[in-house]
C-alpha cells in the first residue's frame, strides 16, 4: 500500500475537478465556436487520468494520445496555456500549433500528444530507453486507448520494452469504445491485460474509476520499472460521459451506439463522486472542503479562459516558424 | 585503432587521408561520433553482428543495439530518446523498410517539432540502403528519397561517394533535426580517399561542383553521377563544356550554386535514378524554369527511371535506369538544340 499524506489526496481531487471542470468549460467554448477544431474530453475518465499521473514525478515522462486535455493537467501543467492552445492563441502551450488532439508540456515531462492511435507508444519507449542509457530512475508513461492495442505499434512497443526491460508503463485508458464502436467487438481478448503474456510482462486489469487503485496500480508498475524489472501493462477500466468528440455529428449523441442506460449506470459511479466520499469519509476534508476546492478549481479555470481570451492569435508572420531547430526557410 | 579501421585502410604519407570504401567512412563516422559525444548510440536489426558494417561492441557496450523486426517501434524509440537528449543513429537497413514505420517518420518525426511549438528537439538520423541493381527485387530496390522529400520537417542526404558518406553522416549526426541519410548499395564498395580530421564535416545544404563548364549544367543524384561520369568520357571528343553538380543534400537544397550554374550555361540536364513522376529530377527542373522562362537555350531535360518498378531479371533490372548512352544522348542533344523544327 502507498501511503498518501493528506495533501496528496487534495491534490488528488484537485486535479480530478480540473480536468472535469476545465473539458466541461472547453466543450462549451467548443460549442460557441470559440474553440475551433474537434474537441475529445476525458469527462468521467479523471480518475485514472490523476491517478497515473500522482504515481510520477515531475520528470518522469509521458506520451498520450488524442483524448489529450487530461494527460498534461494530470501531471501538473498549469491550465492558462493549455486553454490558450485549445482557443489557438500564441500564449498556448504549443503556440496554437497543435490545439486539442497534440498537447505537450516538455516542462512536466509531458513529450506530446498524439492525434494517431497508437503512435504515442514507441515514443514513450524510446523515452523510457533514453532514461536507462543516461542512468537516471526516470520511467515513462503512455496513455492510449483500447483502439490502440489492436495497432501494430502497441505489440512492437510491448515487445521492445519488454526485451530490453525498459522503465514503461502501458496504460491502457480501457473506456469500451474506439469512437463508436465497442472494445468488446474489436479486441480479440477479454481483458486486454492479457496481451502482456504474450510479452512476458504483468498485466493487470485495475478499476479505473477509482483514483486510490489506479494510483496503487501505477505505483507498483513505476517500482518495478525503477528496479530494472521492466514493464507493466495496466487494463484501467474506465468510462467517458460524453461522445468521442464534439464536432459535428460526432458530438451527436443521438447516436445509438450505447444506451441511455448505459451511460446513466456508469455515472452512477463517478470518479470524482467516489473519491470526495472517501475524503469525507477518511476525514480528510468536510463537504464544505471538498466544494472549496471545487470553488478554487473553478477559478482557476475562469482564469484560464480569461488569459486564453485575453491572448493574441499567432501572427501570420511565424507562420514558418518551428520546423527546424537548425534554421531552413521552409520553401513557399 | 579500432576494429572499424580494418587492414584494408592504408593512411597516405600525409597522414591526412585514408582510404575507405563508403560503407566503411559510413561506419567509421558513426563511430567516431559515438567517442566524441556520449549521447550519440546506434540501433539496427542485426547491427551487432556487423551485417552492414562492424562496431566496436566492447567499446560502446549497449549503445551499439540490435532491434526486433518491429520498424514503427524502431523509430518510435529513436524519436523518444532524442526527444529526450539522446542523438540516435538508427540503421532502417533497406531504404523500402521505411513504409513499416511512415507513421512514426512521417507523422511524428517530421512533426513533431512544429505539432508543439518549438519545445522537441529531434537529433535523430535514419539510415537506409537503396538495394538496388543487384537482384533483390521490387521489394527492395526502391530509391525512395524523392516520396520524402515531400514531408516537411525532414532533411535528406544523398551521398555520392565515400567523403561525401563521411562528410554528410557528420553532419546528420550534428544536425539537430530528423535527417534520412539513403546509401546507395551500388556505391558501398567504392574506394575514396577520406579525410581523417575528426571534425570534417559537409554542411547540409552545400551542392559539390565536381567538374567546371560552361556549356551545360548537369545535376546527378547519388550513383547517377557515376552514369555522368561514364557518359561523359563518351562523349570526350565531343567538346561540350559541361558542369556537373552532385547537391548531396536534398532537403535544404542549395538551390543557389544549382541556379548560378543554369545561369551561366542556360542548359540543363538532371539523372536520377528513381522514378520521374514527382521526382527529384522533376522539382528541379521546375525550378529551373520558374527562374530561366525564356533564357534557357534548349528546352531543359531529364533522364530517370520511368514510373515502374524494378525487375528481379538482371537485364529487365538495368534496362529501366538511366544508361550512360542516355545520359550522353540528353547531354548532347542539349548541347546541339537550335530552336523547334515546326
Amino acid at each position: 500500500m502507498v501511503e498518501l499524506s493528506r495533501e496528496a489526496k487534495i491534490e488528488m481531487l484537485r486535479r480530478m475537478l480540473r480536468i472535469r471542470i476545465f473539458d466541461e468549460v472547453a466543450s462549451e467554448l467548443q460549442a460557441k465556436g470559440e474553440i475551433p477544431g474537434p474537441l475529445h474530453t476525458s469527462i468521467g475518465q479523471e480518475a485514472e487520468v490523476v491517478g497515473a499521473c500522482m504515481a510520477l514525478s515531475r520528470q518522469d515522462y509521458m506520451t498520450g494520445n488524442h483524448r489529450s486535455h487530461g494527460h498534461p493537467i494530470g501531471k501538473g501543467a498549469p491550465l492558462g496555456p493549455l486553454m490558450a492552445e485549445l482557443l489557438g492563441k500564441e500564449t498556448g502551450v504549443c503556440k496554437g500549433r497543435g490545439g486539442s488532439m497534440h498537447l505537450a508540456d516538455f516542462a512536466i515531462g509531458s513529450l506530446g500528444e498524439s492525434g494517431i492511435v497508437g503512435a504515442g507508444m514507441p515514443i514513450a519507449t524510446g523515452a523510457a530507453l533514453s532514461a536507462k542509457l543516461r542512468g537516471t530512475d526516470q520511467v515513462a508513461l503512455t496513455f492510449f486507448g483500447d483502439g490502440a492495442s489492436n495497432t501494430g505499434p502497441f505489440h512492437e512497443s510491448l515487445n521492445l520494452a519488454a526485451i530490453w526491460k525498459l522503465p514503461v508503463i502501458f496504460l491502457c485508458e480501457n473506456n469500451g469504445y474506439a469512437v463508436v464502436t465497442r472494445a468488446s467487438d474489436m479486441v480479440a481478448v477479454e481483458n486486454i491485460a492479457d496481451r502482456a503474456t504474450a510479452y512476458a510482462i504483468p498485466g493487470e486489469v485495475v478499476d479505473g474509476q477509482n483514483v486510490l487503485s489506479v494510483h496503487e496500480a501505477t505505483s507498483r508498475a513505476v517500482k518495478r520499472a525503477q528496479s530494472g524489472a521492466g514493464p507493466t501493462l495496466l487494463d484501467v477500466r474506465t468510462y467517458r460521459y460524453r461522445d468521442h468528440a464534439e464536432f459535428g455529428k460526432m458530438g451527436d449523441s443521438v447516436a445509438s451506439y450505447r444506451s441511455k442506460e448505459e451511460v446513466e449506470a456508469a455515472r452512477k459511479r463517478d470518479p470524482i463522486d467516489m473519491f470526495a466520499k472517501i475524503l469525507i469519509e477518511g476525514e480528510v476534508l468536510d463537504e464544505d472542503g471538498v466544494a472549496s476546492v471545487r470553488a478554487q478549481v473553478i477559478s482557476e479555470v475562469d482564469e484560464a479562459v480569461d488569459f486564453a481570451r485575453a491572448s493574441a492569435f499567432p501572427d501570420v508572420s511565424t507562420a514558418f516558424d518551428f520546423l527546424f531547430v537548425d534554421a531552413v526557410a521552409p520553401r513557399h | 585503432m579500432s576494429s572499424i579501421l580494418s587492414d584494408e585502410v592504408h593512411q597516405d604519407s600525409s597522414n591526412s587521408t585514408v582510404k575507405q570504401t563508403f560503407l566503411e567512412a559510413t561506419v567509421a563516422t558513426i563511430v567516431e561520433e559515438m567517442r566524441a559525444d556520449p549521447t550519440v548510440f546506434t540501433m539496427g536489426q542485426d547491427i551487432r553482428g556487423g551485417v552492414y558494417g562492424a562496431y566496436p561492441l566492447a567499446e560502446f557496450g549497449e549503445r551499439v543495439r540490435s532491434l526486433p523486426i518491429s520498424e514503427a517501434a524502431n523509430v518510435g524509440a529513436a524519436i523518444g530518446s532524442a526527444m529526450t537528449g539522446m542523438r540516435p543513429v538508427l540503421d532502417m537497413t533497406i531504404a523500402t523498410f521505411l513504409y513499416s514505420a511512415m507513421d512514426q517518420i512521417v507523422n511524428q518525426a517530421a512533426k513533431s517539432r512544429f505539432l508543439f511549438g518549438g519545445q522537441a528537439r529531434l537529433p535523430l538520423v535514419i539510415r537506409c540502403t537503396m538495394f538496388y541493381g543487384s537482384s533483390q527485387a521490387a521489394h527492395h530496390n526502391d530509391r525512395a528519397y524523392a516520396m520524402f522529400m515531400h514531408v516537411p520537417g525532414l532533411k535528406i542526404v544523398v551521398p555520392s561517394s565515400p567523403v561525401n558518406a563521411k562528410g554528410l553522416m557528420r553532419a546528420a549526426i550534428r544536425s539537430n533535426d530528423p535527417v534520412l541519410v539513403f546509401e546507395d548499395s551500388t556505391l558501398w564498395g567504392t574506394r575514396g580517399d577520406v579525410p581523417v580530421d575528426p571534425d570534417f564535416i559537409i554542411p547540409l545544404g552545400e551542392a559539390e561542383i565536381r567538374q567546371q563548364g560552361s556549356d551545360v549544367t548537369v545535376i546527378g543524384i547519388g550513383q547517377s553521377l557515376r552514369t555522368v561520369d561514364q557518359a561523359i568520357k563518351l562523349l570526350g571528343k565531343d567538346g561540350i563544356s559541361i558542369e556537373v553538380i552532385d547537391p548531396r543534400s536534398l532537403c535544404p537544397f542549395d538551390w543557389k550554386t544549382v541556379l548560378a550554374s543554369v545561369d551561366k550555361t542556360r542548359r540543363v540536364v538532371v539523372v536520377d535514378n528513381g522514378p520521374m513522376t514527382c521526382g527529384v529530377a522533376g522539382e528541379i527542373l521546375a525550378t529551373v524554369a520558374e527562374h530561366f522562362h525564356g533564357r534557357l537555350l534548349a528546352p531543359p531535360k531529364r533522364v530517370t527511371a520511368p514510373d515502374m518498378h524494378l525487375a528481379f531479371s538482371p537485364q529487365l533490372e538495368k534496362a529501366l535506369l538511366p544508361s550512360r548512352e542516355a545520359v550522353a544522348e540528353a547531354i548532347k542533344s542539349t548541347f546541339e538544340y537550335r530552336g523547334k523544327e515546326i
